[in-house]
């Protein structure tokens, strides 16, 4: 094992770490602002993906550029499984919002399934096999340009969350409802919204990895379950939070890839996330409430 | 200004107000008072639209308000500051009373309504950039009130804003709202502080089991035989 291994490993786990945040960043918004744990988050990952590969296939269009249309598209998907079926049952208890998130995914995934078959597709661009070389390192472009694009959308929900009004009162209604509506924003509203960019990041997150990883039904799990644990080890509905527990998980993996044979490279990642709902249940970021 | 006509109002199969009709002149200082349980929150939280009504009517301005809802209330210039204050504690001060003008009416005003709120409170001023939910109690109040001006209001309601605060801080509260309404700002106070707020009011309600018991101009009610006994401990 030499020097230049482990620091390829180290590389490539970052760069899929990015895209964990990513997926994390949507999952973490969803449930700090409207507490409801969306277990549909990796089907709309995987619709971002279909996204991607048919707008590559039918259209032509490249997977990077592709996020353009995949954006508006998950944002829609996501406002209205909001507004049309979780806000009449936002009264009830937690439970039901969970067996209604889980239903939909189900849904999603074998509406999937009729419509593109249970088939792995391939997104097969024309940068496929182009790499950068520092010395003896080799990092995939199309890794490099996934963890690019997961940077730039977490610096934009960001800068949206702490810089603009919609994003403020995101917060707000996040931490007081009740006080939120009586300034007079709509919280249903916003709501809505924060479900439609939450779904929006999960699509992102789905055409970057589009260019190389296969795409199928439920090959969204696959990546809901890291966020998941990423969500708990940067602290629930901590932004922040999810973007460094993203890299964390990322390099945890390539740690563990190294030292343990591939089918068992999650084991220090699933270490850590036990460490921290021992010692520190609220997460990296997360506050005490 | 306000006038609220015979309401009921029911949480599930109990009913907590009846046939409750007060009404709000512009430019006064009106109070709602009563004991713990009486209906003052039941009856603010309707007139902002939070809790339905089973029945009778709220107009405000000439209109019926009665079905309209409570963010849309706010942009009509009806702004309720809260029982305990409801200011959002990772958000700074700053952005705190950026939200209480979100609405597009209050938003063109933002830069004078800011100046505005930190004359009138300026240890907010030198709280700008701190986080709401380290802010002391007392502090918090003004933020909340604050708040609630940078909304516009042309009534506002301040339920309890008193409440578990230390007594000199009271005294400040209760000189904010006659500078408020200095300001043009007409107000409902619901107070359990029976005698600083009968002080302060042109006129006054007070609250019994859910009904309108009494009702008078303030320095009436301050001299009312029931009222010093059931109030005043006189």
């Amino acid at each position: 094992m030499n020097i230049y291994y482990i620091l390829q490993s180290l590389i490539d786990g970052l760069l899929i770490g990015g895209v964990y945040s990513l997926v994390a960043i949507g999952l973490t918004l969803i449930f700090g602002v409207m507490r409801i744990v969306n277990f549909a988050h990796g089907a709309l990952m995987m619709l971002g993906m279909y996204t991607t590969y048919w707008a590559f296939n039918l259209l032509h269009i490249d997977p990077y550029l592709s996020i353009l249309i995949c954006v508006p598209v998950l944002f829609i998907i996501g406002a209205a499984f909001q507004k049309f079926l979780i806000t009449p049952i936002l009264d009830a208890p937690e439970h039901n919002q969970l067996l209604l998130t889980l239903g939909v995914s189900l849904f999603l995934e074998n509406l999937a399934v009729f419509l593109w078959s249970p088939n792995y597709r391939v997104t097969r661009t024309s940068y496929e096999f182009a790499y950068l070389y520092i010395g003896d390192l080799s990092i995939s472009l199309q890794r490099v340009l996934a963890f690019l694009t997961a940077m730039v959308v977490t610096g934009i929900v960001y800068f949206l969350l702490s810089k603009t009004d919609l994003g403020k009162a995101i917060r707000a209604a996040s931490e007081e409802p009740r006080g939120a509506l009586l300034m007079g924003i709509n919280v249903r509203r916003i709501y809505w919204i924060t479900f439609g960019i939450g779904a929006a990041c999960a699509g992102v997150a789905g055409s970057a990895t589009a260019p190389f990883f296969p795409v199928y039904p439920t090959v969204g799990g696959i990546f809901v379950i890291t966020a998941f644990m990423v969500v708990v080890l940067g602290g629930m509905g901590s932004v922040l939070g999810a973007f460094a527990g993203g890299l964390i998980i990322g390099l945890a993996d390539a740690v563990g890839g190294m030292i343990f044979p591939g089918a068992m490279k999650s084991i220090i990642s699933f270490i850590l996330f036990i460490l921290i709902l021992l010692f520190k249940p609220t997460g990296l970021f997360g506050s005490k409430n | 200004m306000l006038d609220i006509n015979k309401i009921d109002v029911c949480y599930g199969e109990i009913q907590v107000l009846r046939q409750v009709s007060l009404k709000i002149q512009e430019g006064q200082v009106v109070s709602l008072l009563g004991s713990n349980g009486s209906g003052k929150t039941t009856t603010v939280n309707s007139i902002s639209g939070v809790l339905p009504l089973t029945q009778g009517t709220i107009e405000f301005m000439g209109e019926d308000i009665t079905k309209v809802e409570p963010h849309v209330r706010v942009g009509k210039g009806l702004v309720q500051i809260p029982e305990g204050r409801c200011v959002f504690p990772s958000l700074t001060v700053k952005e705190n009373l950026e939200m209480g003008s979100y609405l597009k009416g209050a938003k063109a005003f933002r830069r004078e309504s800011l100046d505005l709120v930190m004359t009138l409170f300026p240890i907010l001023r030198e709280r700008t950039g701190q986080r709401a939910g380290t802010l002391s109690g007392g502090e918090q109040q003004m933020l909340a009130i604050a708040r609630g001006l940078m909304s516009k209001p042309k009534l506002l309601i301040l339920d309890e804003p008193s409440l578990g605060l230390a007594p000199i801080l009271v005294e400040d509260i209760f000189k904010s709202v006659l500078r408020i309404k200095s300001e043009g700002v007409t107000i409902l106070l619901v107070e359990q502080n029976v005698p600083q707020a009968l002080g302060i009011s042109d006129y006054a309600y007070v609250l019994e089991e859910g009904s309108v018991g009494l009702s008078g101009p303030g320095k009436d009610l301050l001299n009312n035989a029931h009222i010093k006994k059931l109030y005043l401990g006189l």
